[in-house]
This record gives structure tokens, C-alpha cells and sequence, in this order.
């Protein structure tokens, strides 16, 4: 084996090391996790999962958050294809102004702005619910999309669309049946960043639910808080939230490689 | 500079090839005498880029020695055999100066500035990019990038081959022209043995004064532009080159004679027995002529490119086009042809029937 | 060349609804706070700009502010070479590349919290892996005693949880170079670090910044997984902006100091950013 294909494998351990912890510690029951130090599981249970799988305020939690990642995947998809399209092609009154406050929304953390969302989505009725969340992380998902998608939209030729206006297509016929199949790596990836995004984000999520549609992270943290030192527990619900996120990655990976230059090579 | 020996090259892209179709290559032996002009002609995917590539040592042939002046440069790497190449899309470093890139590869050499400089200015001038020198190279033209990759070549002193690996795809056809001559002008003047490889028969022959014709992997002929237009060794190079090319016609020997579908041609070249495997006629529309009597055909199509036209027929179930001059009577609906003797080959499995003979004698 | 179309409006403004929504209410909202007191019960007092002056004259926004750059110049520092150095060394095609980027991307599709959850139970002193391996390797480590332990920790983990974004950018960047770039260097005789300084660099240009910029306003913003790693603590030590200004708005209820600095804060996230942006779009011109 050549010396440098060594630097990912050890990064690679690097990165696989507390994970298999989380994993290992999943499988084990809480006395041996408290009777101290071992590396393998000396006594596997599934007792930890089985918690989960039994009790509905641990699985509405993945539910509740599933739900509210693919409202806001789609949401951010939608509106920001037809943006990224007007971005990518036309000049207009403050495009560059506007492009760059779209980014600024991302800029903005959100510890500053909890408060006033929950404000906010208390007064327009929305408090508690899955669109609440879905409509909350289209402030940093959808700037985030155009400006994937704009990336990926540039590198088409306008020969393309002038080709097809030519051809008697109307502008949505168009964009559905010949841009978008085009932009398809695009697309994918930018779907694949608002989903990590949204599903990784705890703080307004938590902020603006607190039971019909509480995200599973924050049905952990209350664990860790409430019910004692749980490890093994929170363990298992943590390795859970580890899947929906590996199954993503692995619908994608053949246009990781180049979707992630976001057409900007 | 050096005479370049390919000796019993042969190139598979796999492990363990199998059979002939498994090789990219499958037997290439012929020298590239030094300082001349070489054009690698063949269609997409004939192992052109493959050849091109063992010579400047990106690829190491599976089989076959490769000598530089009887050295052999078999294992040695691009750098060690100072070689240039162009490639089919310019490549250039976006973030130097023009200057900069064009003294690049001295640098790498640990030249000495002084030298560099004089080399630079001697080659951009040459190339007609003196004002270009101080400009960011990311800027520049695609014909002006192209120069650029060519000006890193010649700046080297005593390369021993410049290679062209199809270079003027990218550039606007009216520029084309241009620089195609401008190669030609640069060979005659630093006489450095260039190999150019296209697609495209009108860049071979301007450029070149040897065409290596390839196809399936092998060099089917080597020759002057004449005389791959005059006497094709293969029914390929002949169909490959000129416009219409050769016509190309399914022939049996019956009682010792040529018979086209019955009816008599006579060839030029010696008669052979089949074998076994096909025998065609070859002959150019040039020297196929309108006649009283002969072989009959259908005229289908006449199409006026100028300075003469191209009549087409059909003879039996083949295509057979003619020339003719632009005074000439054009025959309607069904004529006779006959096809100049002098002119009229015979070609065995694609080979030319001579060469077998030539051979046979030797 | 794009063409002028003052209609492309229409297909930005839905865009601009939602984001406006999001944006322009909350961000009111806090600038409403920032210049006002209140003592509970929906009353306020206009205030002007004295929280403005309170926050910047505070020793206590310098000193987070300051641990706020000292970890974003830290974190910058370490991913963007080690991350640049990953994807050079990844193969380039063959069956291990997916895997290397599906196992590469993993940490960055875990909750916040639960990375946080995660590193906390692995750096457990008498029952975490790296805890306790530290230990047995005679170092002594606990990051709830040691303000040094807690930075090491807190960097490591920031390593550990988005060096693979710029892994995955910097090798989409590498990727998308023709062989032809190679071939011409070596027949030009070009060293190793000459393909990488005039080849490769400038072609991982475009992305590094892209990398950088991310990094940068997403680590500038951190809050949960130090939150749940550290809380802050050992003492003040990693306490860095967003968890001060959590504690001051949902701790003490000062909401008016918290909107000031909020404001204060988001600025200077915008300032370097647009910097930032402007370079990268200057770079795009050339």
C-alpha cells in the first residue's frame, strides 16, 4: 500500500472512532456502562432500542423531525429553482444587492433570533407545528439552494433555452421537462444540503415546538436532563439520527464528488 | 532531435489480453525520421491518442521497444525524454504571466534567468505574442492559449519531438487556417521533428509532408499526401482520404478476369486468388469516366461543388461516384461507365494486391 | 452574456417572501429590543443607543469576543490545510471513493446536539474512549477541571465534525482537473509542489473559498455542540459568543443588552463575509 493513501484511512478512523463509541455504548446495558471502562460490549442488549421503538415520545420524535426536514427540502427546492434560474440568467434592478442579503440570512446566528421567532410563530398561529419548523430553516436552507443551484444553472448553456423557446416551449414546460433534468446533480445536491442542514439544526426547532411536533434531538436532550445519566439510552437515540442522514449521503454519492463544486470549476 | 524508432509496438489497455481485438494497438514498427513533418491521420478511436502517448511516455506499451537514436526510452518519463506536446484543449497555468509560462519548463530545468529570458523573447516573437508577454494567461483567446502551449514546447532547446494531439479543436475556424500555417512556417524554421495528430484529412495534408494513416490499431500506410491519394495501400485509406473517396467494389476473378457483376474490369494489379477472403476494386471518382459502353449503372444524384461536379450512381446495389468537368454532358437515368485502367486496383481482405505480390517476390 | 429582464423579479419574489418573513420581522424584533428597557409585563422605555455602549465598553463581550476569533482563527487554521491535504491524498476513481466519501460525510449529517452528546460521552474520563485512553497514557485529562483540556476538546471536535466539508469541496475542486493539466506539467518537467502551487491550487480556488466562507459564518455562530459539550465552562473559558448571549437573554432576561450585542455580533459576521465575498467575486471577473 502506497504511504499516501494512509492519510484517509487514519482520518477516516479519526472520524469512525466516536461513533463506534455512541455504537458500542448503544449495546450496552447501563451497569456496565457505569461499572467502568470497556472496549467491546461485554454483554450485547438491545434494550436501549427497544425503549425507543416502544415508548411514542421517542419515535414521534423521528417522526416529528422527518416530517418537518422533507416539508422544508421541498419548500426550499421549489422556490429557489425559479429564483436561481432569474439569478443565473437575467440582470435585474438590485440582483447583486439581493443576492447577497439572501446570503446574509445565513450569516445570522440563530441563538440571536430565537426569541423573536417563537414571538412570531406564536402571533401567526403556527407555534408547535411541523410547517412552523419546515418554513423556520428556509432562512438558511433557501439562500443556501440558490445559491448552489446558480452555481450549477451558469454552467448551462443559454443556447439551451433560447433553443427550446424556438421550439414553441412555454417558459414552465421548459424549465420542468428540459432545464431541470439538465441541473439534475444540482438539484440532488442541493436537496442534500438543505436536508443536512435541517436535520442537524436543534435550536429553532426546539424553540418553536414543544410537543405535537418536537424534534427527536430535543426529546434527547430532555432525557439527558430529566431522566438521570441514561447513557446507554441516549446512546441508542443518538446512533438512530446517525441513519436517516447515512441513507441521504448514499443516494447521492456518485454526485458528491462533483456536485459539490456547486458548478464553480 | 533524434530519429524516433517504434520497434514491434503493441498496446492493450487490459491485464491479460486475450485475443488482437483486446490490443489498442496491435502491431506498430516504423521509424519517424529526424526534423520531419508528420501528420497522424486516422478516425476517432483508431489508437492514435494511444500511440501519441507511448511516444511521449505518459503510456508505457505493453509490448515493443521505443528508441530515441537507438537509446531506448521504453520506461523513461516525459520529462526525461524532452518531448513537448499540445493538447487537444490548451492547457495553460491560469495564475502566471504569459512570460511566465513560456518559462516554465526552463525553470523546472534550472535554467538560468538570463538564458530564460533570451529564449522567451526569441519565441514570442516567433509566434507573434510579444505584446501578450506581461497578461495574465487566464484571459487570453483559445488560438492565443494554444500558441501558448506550443511556445512551452519550442522554448526547450533540442526537444526531440513536438507532438499535436488534435489542437485546433477549440479554435474559431477562420483562425484555424492561421495558425495551421504558422505551424508549418515554425517547422521550416526550427526543424524539430513534429507529429500532428487530426481526424481531419485537409489538416493532415496541409501540414504534413509524411501522413501516417491509422485505423483498428495499426498503420495501414505512410506516404506523401500524393501518393496516399494516388496509389492507397488499403481500401481505407483510400475510402478515408479524398472528397467523394475511392469507390470501393466487391469483385470476383472469373476464368482469369475482374468481374464486377458480370461484367469485365480490367486492373492494373497482378490477379490473386481469394482465399477465402473479399476482393474489391478500388478506383477514385477521378478516374471513373462516362462511356458508350462498359458497366452499367443509374445515375441518382449530381452534385455541383464548383470547379467540377460529382455525379452519383448505383452499379449492381453499390455506390459509385464520378467526376466530372464542368463542361461535360451529365448523363441522365441509365449510362455506362468505364474506370481508367492505370487507376483501377485490386485489394485483397483491404491490402492492396501489389504490396501482397511485392512481398511475395522479396 | 445575461440579458436585462426587469420581470425576473417575479421569479425571485417568492424567494424574497419567505426569506423577508424570516429575516426582516425577527431581525425588527431585536432591533425594537436593542434600543429599548423593559421591566417585565409588555412595558418599555426608549433606550437609544445606551446598550449599544454598555455591550461595547463590557470586558465580558471583549473577552467572548475575543475566545469567539481566537476558535473560528483556530478552527480556520487547522480544517482548511488538513482538509486540503485529505482530498490530495484520496484516490482519484475505483470503488473506494465512494466509500471513503459516504464514511467522510457522515459526521456532518448528525444532529448538533448529538455530536456534542457524542464527544461528551467519548471524553468521559473513567469511561469515554479518548477519556480514558488519555488517562491511561498517563495524560491527565478532564475538560471540567482543565480550561486547556476543554479547548482541546472543543477544537478537536470541530475538527473532527466539518474538516470533511472541505475534504469534500477541496476534492470536487480537484476532481474536475483534466488529465491534460497533469501530463503537460510532467512533460514540462514541473515538480510536485509546482502542480500543486499552479494546478491544483488554482483550480480548488473557486471551492476553498466557498469552504472558507461556510467555515467561517458557521463556526463564527456556534452554539449547540460546544453548548452541550462544555456548557461554557470550565468557568468562562469556552464560553464563546452565542453561548453569552444565551445566557444573557434567556439566563439574566436582559434582552435589551442581548439584542445589542446580537446586533453588534451580526455585524461583524457580515463585515468579514462580505469581505470575503467581494474577494471571491473579484477573483470570478478576472
Amino acid at each position: 500500500m502506497k504511504l499516501k493513501s494512509l492519510a484517509p484511512i487514519l482520518y477516516i478512523i479519526f472520524l469512525m472512532l466516536p461513533i463506534y463509541w455512541l455504537l458500542s455504548m448503544s449495546f450496552k446495558t447501563t451497569n456496565e456502562i457505569l461499572s467502568g471502562f470497556s472496549f467491546f460490549p461485554q454483554e450485547w442488549t438491545l434494550e436501549n432500542y427497544a425503549v425507543i421503538f416502544n415508548d411514542p415520545t421517542w419515535y414521534w420524535g423521528y417522526i416529528n423531525s422527518t416530517t418537518y426536514v422533507l416539508i422544508n427540502t421541498v419548500i426550499s427546492l421549489c422556490v429557489a429553482l425559479p429564483a436561481a434560474y432569474a439569478f443565473s440568467r437575467y440582470r435585474f434592478m438590485g440582483d447583486k444587492h439581493l443576492f447577497f442579503w439572501l446570503l446574509t440570512n445565513r450569516m445570522a446566528p440563530p441563538a440571536v433570533f430565537a426569541l423573536p421567532f417563537f414571538q412570531l410563530y406564536s402571533a401567526v398561529g403556527l407555534f408547535d407545528t411541523h410547517i412552523a419548523v419546515a418554513l423556520a430553516h428556509c432562512l438558511f436552507n433557501i439562500p443556501l439552494a440558490v445559491w448552489i443551484l446558480e452555481g450549477f444553472m451558469k454552467s448551462i448553456p443559454k443556447e439551451l433555452d433560447e433553443t427550446a423557446y424556438v421550439d414553441g416551449y412555454s417558459f414552465p414546460r421548459f424549465f420542468v421537462t428540459i432545464f431541470m433534468p439538465n441541473i439534475k446533480a444540482g438539484i440532488g445536491v442541493a436537496a442534500f444540503f438543505c436536508f443536512m442542514f435541517s436535520w442537524v439544526e436543534l435550536l429553532l426547532a426546539k424553540t418553536l415546538t414543544s410537543i405535537d411536533a418536537k424534534p427527536i434531538a430535543a426529546t434527547m436532550t430532555k432525557t439527558a436532563s430529566s431522566a438521570g445519566y441514561e447513557l446507554g439510552l441516549l446512546a441508542a437515540a443518538g446512533c438512530l439520527t446517525i441513519i436517516p442522514g447515512a441513507i441521504v449521503v448514499y443516494f447521492v454519492r456518485n454526485h458528491i464528488a462533483k456536485g459539490f463544486a456547486m458548478g464553480r470549476v | 532531435m533524434a530519429k524516433i524508432k517504434l520497434d514491434n509496438i503493441r498496446h492493450s489497455y487490459y491485464p491479460n489480453p486475450s485475443s488482437d481485438d483486446d490490443f489498442a494497438l496491435k502491431r506498430v514498427h516504423f521509424d519517424w525520421d529526424d526534423g520531419g513533418a508528420y501528420a497522424l491521420l486516422g478516425p476517432s478511436g483508431c489508437g492514435k491518442t494511444t500511440l501519441l502517448n507511448i511516444i511521449s511516455g505518459l503510456l508505457e506499451p505493453s509490448h515493443g521497444k521505443l528508441l530515441f537514436d537507438e537509446t531506448e526510452v521504453t520506461s523513461l518519463s516525459p520529462s526525461e525524454r524532452n518531448i513537448a506536446q499540445v493538447f487537444q484543449f490548451p492547457v495553460i497555468y491560469d495564475t502566471m504571466t504569459v512570460y511566465d509560462n513560456l518559462a516554465f519548463p526552463l525553470r523546472n530545468r534550472g535554467v538560468d534567468e538570463a538564458r530564460i529570458d533570451v529564449k522567451v523573447r526569441e519565441i514570442s516573437s516567433m509566434l507573434e505574442i510579444d505584446d501578450l508577454l506581461q497578461t495574465k494567461a487566464a484571459g487570453l483567446s483559445p488560438d492565443n492559449k494554444q500558441k501558448i502551449s506550443l511556445g512551452r514546447g519550442l522554448v526547450r532547446e533540442d526537444v526531440n519531438v513536438i507532438m499535436f494531439d488534435e489542437p485546433l479543436t477549440v479554435i474559431d475556424p477562420h483562425l484555424k487556417w492561421k495558425l495551421r500555417s504558422k505551424l508549418k512556417e515554425l517547422h521550416q524554421k526550427v526543424k524539430t521533428t513534429m507529429i500532428y495528430v487530426t481526424h481531419d484529412q485537409t489538416e493532415a495534408l496541409t501540414f504534413a509532408d509524411q501522413v501516417v494513416v491509422m485505423n483498428f490499431g495499426q498503420v495501414l500506410q505512410v506516404g506523401t499526401p500524393d501518393a496516399l491519394f494516388e496509389r492507397p495501400e488499403h481500401t481505407f485509406v483510400g475510402h478515408f482520404i479524398g472528397s467523394p473517396g475511392m469507390n470501393v467494389l466487391p469483385v470476383e476473378i472469373v476464368d482469369g478476369q475482374v468481374s464486377l457483376g458480370g461484367h469485365v474490369v480490367e486492373v492494373s494489379s497482378p490477379l490473386v486468388e481469394a482465399e477465402g477472403k473479399s476482393l474489391e476494386i478500388g478506383v477514385r471518382p477521378e478516374f471513373v469516366r462516362i462511356s458508350e459502353q462498359g458497366i452499367p449503372a443509374t445515375v441518382v444524384n449530381v452534385m455541383d461543388v464548383g470547379r467540377h461536379k460529382v455525379l452519383q450512381t448505383i452499379v449492381g446495389t453499390q455506390k459509385v461516384f464520378a467526376v466530372l468537368n464542368e463542361d461535360q454532358p451529365v448523363p441522365e437515368g441509365s449510362t455506362y461507365l468505364s474506370f481508367d485502367k492505370p487507376q483501377t486496383r485490386l485489394y485483397k481482405d483491404g491490402w492492396l494486391v501489389d504490396l501482397t505480390y511485392e512481398y511475395e517476390v522479396l | 452574456m445575461k440579458t436585462e429582464n426587469p420581470r425576473a423579479w417575479l421569479l425571485v419574489l417568492p424567494v424574497i417572501l419567505l426569506v423577508a418573513f424570516n429575516a426582516l420581522i425577527p431581525l425588527m424584533t431585536v432591533v425594537n429590543y436593542s434600543v429599548q428597557e423593559t421591566f417585565g409585563n409588555n412595558v418599555f422605555f426608549w433606550q437609544g443607543v445606551d446598550w449599544f455602549e454598555q455591550v461595547l465598553h463590557s470586558e465580558r463581550f471583549h473577552d467572548a469576543l475575543g475566545r469567539q476569533f481566537l476558535f473560528t482563527g483556530i478552527i480556520l487554521a487547522v480544517e482548511i490545510p488538513l482538509g486540503v491535504a485529505i482530498a490530495l491524498a484520496m484516490p482519484r476513481k475505483g470503488i473506494w471513493v465512494p466509500v471513503c466519501l459516504i464514511l467522510m460525510s457522515l459526521p456532518l449529517l448528525i444532529p448538533w446536539n448529538v455530536v456534542g452528546a457524542m464527544w461528551n460521552i467519548f471524553t468521559l474520563p473513567d469511561i469515554g474512549l479518548m477519556g480514558y485512553g488519555l488517562n491511561w497514557l498517563g495524560i491527565d485529562y478532564n475538560m471540567t477541571q482543565s480550561p486547556l483540556a476543554a479547548w482541546v476538546t472543543l477544537i478537536i471536535m470541530d475538527v473532527w465534525h466539518w474538516t470533511s466539508l472541505v475534504v469534500l469541496l477541496s476534492y470536487a475542486g480537484l476532481v474536475s482537473i483534466p488529465d491534460a493539466y497533469y501530463q503537460a506539467a510532467e512533460i514540462d518537467g514541473a515538480s510536485k509542489w509546482s502542480v500543486f502551487r499552479y494546478i491544483q491550487l488554482p483550480k480548488m480556488k473557486q471551492v476553498l473559498m466557498i469552504a472558507i466562507l461556510l467555515r467561517f459564518m458557521d463556526s463564527f455562530m456556534i452554539y449547540t455542540e460546544p453548548f452541550v459539550l462544555t456548557g461554557g465552562g470550565p468557568g468562562n473559558s469556552t464560553t464563546l459568543l452565542s453561548i453569552d448571549l444565551v445566557k444573557v437573554a434567556l439566563g439574566q432576561f436582559d434582552l435589551g443588552p442581548a439584542a445589542a450585542m446580537s446586533l453588534i455580533y451580526f455585524a461583524i459576521t457580515l463585515l468579514v463575509s462580505w469581505v470575503f465575498y467581494t474577494i471571491m467575486n473579484k477573483d470570478v471577473k478576472e
